[in-house]
């Protein structure tokens, strides 16, 4: 049945049928509550307001997490059980390879981000030209990170020696005289070359919070430190950095969870070859290349584990500022 | 501790200045207070003795050495700032540990020296706290330790009583006379508050529009004001000031005001005949009654109990008088005021200078 057609008709049925829907609803628990005596029904009335956005969130969120799992102990066509073959298949062989990618990036991107945001940041704080400085860092986060890694694919191209050099890089590098580099073929320097590809589209960001941070550092704290006899360091590590550790908290759990996630810089800039895959990558490989839900779900639900404790923490140091 | 020396000193942001060749000697151990309007430079200069601002011209030595070019951190020069400025991350005993650690200063010691300042101001039981967990006057009071414990050359201290109730700011401002005569250090005390000034202070600098207007002891100050600008600044309430002439009369000289108001002059304002004059008198200066009182209008009283503030009109102007008496009399009546002539000051009108 070709059901385009009747798209605007579903949209017009929806927009008017909802909340139809949803003031039917309310209107007949609240009326259910009134015969219920007054202690209950006080008790009661929040489930019948949350009733609805609960539903949605179960609907929507909590659903696919429980058919996700269940398949993840399934066959390639989700038919069969099959134990955790799945996972097995996931923590070996090349696999491995897939995850020790996952773990360089989750090493190095927050950490070399996090430093160098820092460093841009405190800088950025003592000159006048701040605002331009801010631009250029914050430009590359406009960017999709599609759009980008298609720039830095540029960057880094890579002809064989003795032909000329496309690559920004590479021609820099002819012009002192120096062989070219295969930047996105050689193993480890291209997972490190795309991971400076993220490093650049996400440090933007990461300099914004830290920088906002520490124009909240009191001033005449840092001078009552300076009279204390404190130097540029040791006012950094003594007196900003304790300051602001809840930005930088914020700031590392974000870029970990990006670089568990990380998916589009690669499959644009390698497509995983040469030995740059990433778990995010090969979801999306065996999900609709190689057809085989039972892998791919098996490894969302390694993706979904992984991300938790750094949410987690997260949302403790949220609770920890909002009840100080 | 040490003597302080600013020769000459200026500052200017940019085209604007806000320090104008400031000169000042404070010796070794001296309590000196900076007062003055807010927006005189005080703060400023406060924070180039301290090495927060650079120094345009001019130079500020600590004993023999200028330390125009010495860093802050280098200077040996505690401060107290107006928002206390403590570290909130660390605990109270932290906070005095902090620069003690900088120096290198053993831990038994650093240890003890914060017990002993800790006893001093009472922080004892506090030592533990972080800042956030404290009072106010608290606050004040760390702030002041993790000065004191340093044991430094010089105190700096800016506006430190100004966050605080009006009772607590009087018992602090004792407290800290004592403490500063007790250590002996040299201290330079930054207020708007020229009560805090008078009781406080070896000895006043009286800034405006970044200079110094005067530089005395505080009842020199008081009893011989170098300028109109200083005489209304010092004292409260203010001195009252009436325009006139100094006057040939029968028995000698006297002020003749602008509306005819004939008043005593010291001794010696004979040579001033002529001139036309700013007649200062200080509300506390006028007596009740007695022989060659004027007649003046009360406009409002204000009883204090201990003694009795009376807004006044004499002639054309209005007049201030404090007096110790209780006064009877109510609005619209007229009391006798007698204006005492040796406390009388005589001010140039063109330059605010003072003449006699």
């Amino acid at each position: 049945m070709d059901i385009t057609g009747l798209v605007p008709l579903l949209i017009v049925l929806g927009a008017i049928g909802i909340p139809f829907l949803v003031y039917l609803a309310l209107g007949l628990g609240e009326a259910v509550l009134s015969l219920c005596p007054p202690g209950p029904q006080r008790a009661m009335r929040p489930w019948l307001w949350l009733l609805l956005p609960l539903g949605l969130v179960a609907l929507i969120l909590i659903y696919p997490v429980i058919v996700t799992v269940a398949t993840s102990f399934q066959d390639a066509r989700a038919e069969s059980w099959i134990g955790a073959a799945n996972y097995r298949w996931a923590f070996s062989g090349a696999m491995l390879d897939v995850i020790g990618n996952n773990i360089l990036w989750l090493v190095i991107f927050p950490v070399v981000t996090l430093v160098l945001a820092l460093i841009a940041a405190v800088l950025f704080d003592k000159v006048s030209y701040e605002p331009l400085a801010m631009t250029i860092v914050i430009l590359p986060t406009a960017i999709s990170f599609t759009a980008g890694a298609v720039i830095w694919t540029q960057m880094y191209s890579f002809q064989p020696a003795g032909s000329p050099q496309l690559g920004t890089f590479n021609a820099v590098l002819q012009v002192f005289g120096l062989g070219p580099v295969p930047w996105l073929i050689q193993p480890v320097v291209n997972t490190l070359a795309l991971i400076f590809v993220a490093v650049w589209l996400q440090i933007g960001i990461a300099v914004l919070i830290l920088s906002s941070a520490i124009k909240n550092v009191g001033t005449e704290m840092i001078e009552a430190a300076r009279l204390d006899g404190a130097g540029e360091w040791r006012i950094f590590f003594s007196m900003i950095l304790p300051n602001i550790l809840p930005s930088v908290l914020v700031v590392l759990t974000t870029m970990i969870i990006a670089a568990l996630k990380v998916f589009d810089i690669v499959y644009v800039m390698t497509n995983g070859n040469f030995g740059t895959d990433v778990i995010a990558n090969r979801l999306y490989y065996e999900l609709f290349a190689a057809n085989n839900l039972g892998h791919a779900s098996a490894i969302a639900v390694i993706l979904l584990i992984s991300a938790l404790p750094v949410a987690l923490i997260n949302i403790i140091q949220f609770r920890t500022e909002v009840r100080p | 501790m040490t003597s302080v020396a600013i020769r000459a000193l200026r500052k200017s942001y940019g085209t604007i200045p806000v320090i104008r060749d400031v000169s000042i000697d404070i010796e070794d151990g001296e309590f000196v207070v900076l007062v003055g309007p807010s927006g005189c430079g005080k703060s400023t200069l406060l924070r180039m003795i301290a090495g927060l601002e650079t120094v345009s011209d001019g130079e500020i030595c600590m004993g023999s050495r200028v330390i125009n070019d010495v860093a802050a951190k280098d200077r040996d020069i505690a401060m107290v700032f107006q928002s206390y400025a403590l570290y909130p991350h660390m605990t109270v005993a932290e906070n005095m540990a902090f620069s003690l650690r900088l120096k290198g200063i053993a831990r038994a010691e650093r240890d003890r020296r914060i017990a002993k300042v800790g006893e001093l101001l009472g922080l004892g039981a506090l030592l533990k706290r972080y800042p956030r967990q404290l009072s106010g006057g608290q606050r004040q009071r760390v702030a002041m330790g993790r000065a004191i414990v340093r044991d430094p050359q010089v105190f700096l201290f800016d506006e430190p009583l100004s966050n605080l109730d009006a009772k607590l700011r009087v018992e602090m401002r004792s407290e800290i006379k004592a403490l500063q005569h007790r250590l002996k250090i040299t201290t330079i005390y930054v207020t708007h508050d020229q009560i805090e000034a008078m009781t406080m202070a070896d000895r006043i600098v009286v800034m405006r529009d970044g200079r110094v207007e005067q530089c005395d002891t505080p009842l020199d100050l008081y009893d011989r004001p170098a300028n109109m600008f200083v005489a209304a600044f010092i004292g409260s309430p203010a001195m009252n000031f009436l325009h006139g002439m100094v006057e040939k009369r029968n028995s000698g000289c006297s002020f003749m005001s602008c509306d005819g108001i004939e008043l005593p002059l010291p001794p010696g304002a004979g040579q001033l005949e002529g001139r036309p004059v700013v007649y200062g008198i200080r509300p506390e200066h006028f007596g009740l009654g007695g022989a060659g009182s004027l007649q003046a209008r009360i406009r409002l009283v204000e009883p204090t109990g201990s003694e009795t503030m009376v807004f006044l009109r004499l002639g054309e102007t209005e007049v201030v008088g404090l007096f110790r008496e209780r006064i009877a009399a109510r609005e619209g009546e007229t009391i006798p005021i007698r204006p005492d002539p040796s406390r009388i000051h005589l001010f140039d009108p063109d330059s605010g200078r003072r003449l006699i």
